[in-house]
């Protein structure tokens, strides 16, 4: 069954009397369990294509069928509800509480889905330990490295236990090790059952993927399977 | 079912609101604390006025009462009316000879008494008062009060039938006088002349009513005052009539007219040429000054709460924009409209009901200060008020700027620098 079935979409953006197009007539469908890049250069759509993904903002025309619901006829409250329970966002700035320490964070998603406070204390914690951040978990963000960070944001992305993992950049503001190291935890994500969607304009992060969509001017250009994937090495 | 679904899940919204707003407070300390010196300086300004208008009621209502609700004032002069002074002034004054017979005509009072006052100095050794309310009366005025003795009794019948020196002195008299409290049986200089304290009156603490406060004052018999202290202006006596119960005063007051009048010899179709007085008018017009003091109060106090709910608006637009991220990742992660909307609203109507909360505080000690001058305290439905009014400003103050970050799209929040 297909999570994500997209169908002649179109974005226009009016900017003063020009019309643009963000998106036009894009059609896709991501099955449950794949790993797919989407590349293009800035101003290929592909922003746009992954705010419509994750359920951030509404196509112009065109059908989106999320896990069978459409999207497209959705308000914002129900787009609210849509992106707590089925999306885990990740992004290149991580985007974090700056605030809040690990558990807070990871727990913010539990709290907008109305999960008690005991029961979304246990699940943050434990997705934590999936990370790999059992001793940071009352770390603020601004006492955490980089790839920490990031790897904070993963576990609030995976903690509502969502349809599909929606990346940004995740690797844009870390060093190509610790990029490396967040490759591998998407890996084992992956390897876990999850639908990763990465969007990246690098070729090395999207090497990873098994599947990779190219855009251009707003149009899928490629969309094909990643021959020469890059496995990475299992970070201890 | 359904609705107690919802009451859960909106409790549950709301705990978890206050505690995202009480940490948004908590992080921004200097900015907090300055923001609520406005609704400091309001809620205290609203808890003073409304204590100290309390104060002046009690005093004013405690000093009416002394008065007495069912006593009534028959007097040359009206104390609140249309008709101007000077045909007022053109009648007859009320002699004491008018008063016997009135006192004859009347079944229903309780107690009447002719009463005359003077301005005199009164003197006790190196103590003095300038302009006292010199009263002169008889042993029946007692009965048409509420007077209680500090020390010693009124002057007996004999006393003021024969229109001995004696005195009685109102308790601020007395301690002016008497800072010792060692009137009784000493000898105070009226005028000039020399009168025996034979009783100190209880204090009454109606301080508002000037000359009708029975502190103030000091009573003689009459016939002593025609002698010395009758004046032109001051040659006209005033009969004091108390109705047997509070039910009986509409009844006293018109058989007391109707005698009156008939001492008078006035004609059906004449006018009173005499006035018939009872607190009531004085409350009456009590009420309508203090009511424009009030208006007025509340007024200027309500305004300075305002400028701080202006102040909270301010700095909840300033707290938006900078957490504009902040809001697009709460949105994306599945925040909706009205739990951010909740979010703000709790965050201005915290920062308000801690400004209320010290405001609070500041008017209790205040109120010590205020309480020197006008008994007062702050009583619970002023501390309620300040609560309510702190956290309805807050979301007053709040709403605009909520409303601003509930409607921001994610994507453009996401993407804010």
């Amino acid at each position: 069954m297909n999570i994500i079935d997209i169908r002649n979409i179109f974005k226009i953006y009016e900017i003063g009397d020009v019309k643009v197009h963000a998106l036009n007539d894009v059609s896709l469908r991501i099955d449950k369990n794949e790993y797919v890049a989407i590349m293009g250069p800035s101003g290929s759509g592909k922003s746009t294509l992954m705010n419509l993904l994750g359920c951030l903002d509404t196509p112009t025309s065109g059908v989106y069928n999320f896990t069978g619901e459409n999207v497209g006829e959705m308000d914002d409250n129900d787009l609210a509800e849509i992106r707590n329970r089925e999306i885990g966002f990740i992004f290149q700035t991580f985007n974090l509480l700056a605030r809040s320490d690990a558990l807070h964070n990871v727990e913010l998603p539990l709290i907008y889905a109305g999960v008690s406070a005991s029961e979304r204390k246990e699940r943050a914690r434990k997705a934590l330990i999936d990370v790999g951040l059992e001793d940071r978990v009352y770390h603020k963000p601004n006492e955490l490295s980089g790839g920490q960070r990031q790897r904070v944001a993963v576990a609030r992305a995976l903690v509502t236990r969502p349809s599909i993992i929606l990346a940004d950049e995740p690797t844009g503001n870390l060093d190509s090790k610790t990029g490396r190291e967040i490759m591998a935890l998407f890996n084992e994500i992956h390897g876990q059952g999850n639908t990763v969607i990465v969007v990246t304009h690098e070729e090395d992060i999207a090497r990873h993927a098994m599947r990779v969509v190219r855009l251009l001017d707003g149009k899928i250009e490629i969309d094909e399977p990643v021959t020469n994937r890059i496995v990475p090495e299992p970070v201890a | 079912m359904k609705t107690i679904r919802n009451m859960a899940a909106f409790m549950f919204e709301l705990r978890e609101g206050l505690i995202i707003a009480l940490k948004a407070v908590a992080a921004n300390k200097m900015r907090s604390a300055l923001t609520t010196v406005g609704i400091v300086i309001g809620v205290t300004a609203v808890v003073l006025m409304s204590t100290a208008i309390k104060g002046i009621d009690n005093a004013f209502e405690g000093g009416i009462s002394s008065l007495g609700a069912d006593v009534l004032y028959i007097a040359k002069w009206e104390w609140f009316s249309d008709k101007p002074w000077w045909e007022m002034r053109r009648r007859d004054d009320i002699t004491m000879d008018e008063y016997r017979r009135f006192a004859s005509l009347v079944t229903l009072p309780a107690a009447t008494a002719p009463y005359i006052i003077a301005r005199e100095t009164v003197k006790y050794e190196d103590n003095n008062i300038g302009s006292a309310l010199v009263t002169g009366t008889t042993e029946r005025y007692l009965a048409t009060t509420n007077f209680e003795f500090a020390q010693g009794r009124f002057f007996t019948a004999v006393e003021s039938s024969s229109s001995r020196y004696v005195a009685v002195l109102g308790s601020t008299v007395a301690e002016n006088l008497f800072p010792r409290g060692d009137a009784l049986g000493k000898e105070v200089k009226i005028g000039g002349h020399r009168f025996r304290v034979v009783g100190v009156l209880e204090e009454q603490g109606s301080f508002l009513l000037g000359d009708f406060n029975p502190d103030q004052r000091l009573f003689i018999p009459i016939g002593v005052s025609f002698k010395h202290f009758s004046s032109r202006r001051h040659s006209s006596i005033t009969i004091t009539v108390k109705a047997a119960s509070p039910e009986l005063v509409d009844e006293t007051r018109e058989e007391a007219l109707g005698a009156m009048r008939k001492v008078r010899g006035l004609k059906y179709d004449d006018e009173n040429d005499f006035g018939i007085n009872q607190q009531d008018a004085l409350m009456e017009t009590y009420n309508s000054t203090v009511g424009v003091i009030q208006i007025g109060g509340y007024f200027i106090t309500g305004l300075s709460l305002f400028v701080g709910a202006i102040g909270i608006m301010n700095i909840m637009f300033v707290s938006v924009r900078e957490r504009t991220r902040e809001i697009g990742v709460r949105k994306a992660i599945g925040a909706k409209r009205r739990t951010i909307l909740a979010q703000f609203l709790l965050e201005s109507s915290v920062i308000c009901v801690m400004g209320g909360l010290i405001g609070l505080g500041l008017a209790v000690i205040l109120s010590l200060f205020v309480d020197q001058v006008l008994p007062t305290s702050v009583q619970l439905d002023a501390a309620i008020l300040a609560i309510v009014i702190s956290a309805a400003t807050g979301v007053a103050a709040g709403v605009a700027p909520a409303y601003a970050a509930a409607k921001l799209d994610p994507v453009d929040a996401l993407r804010y620098e």
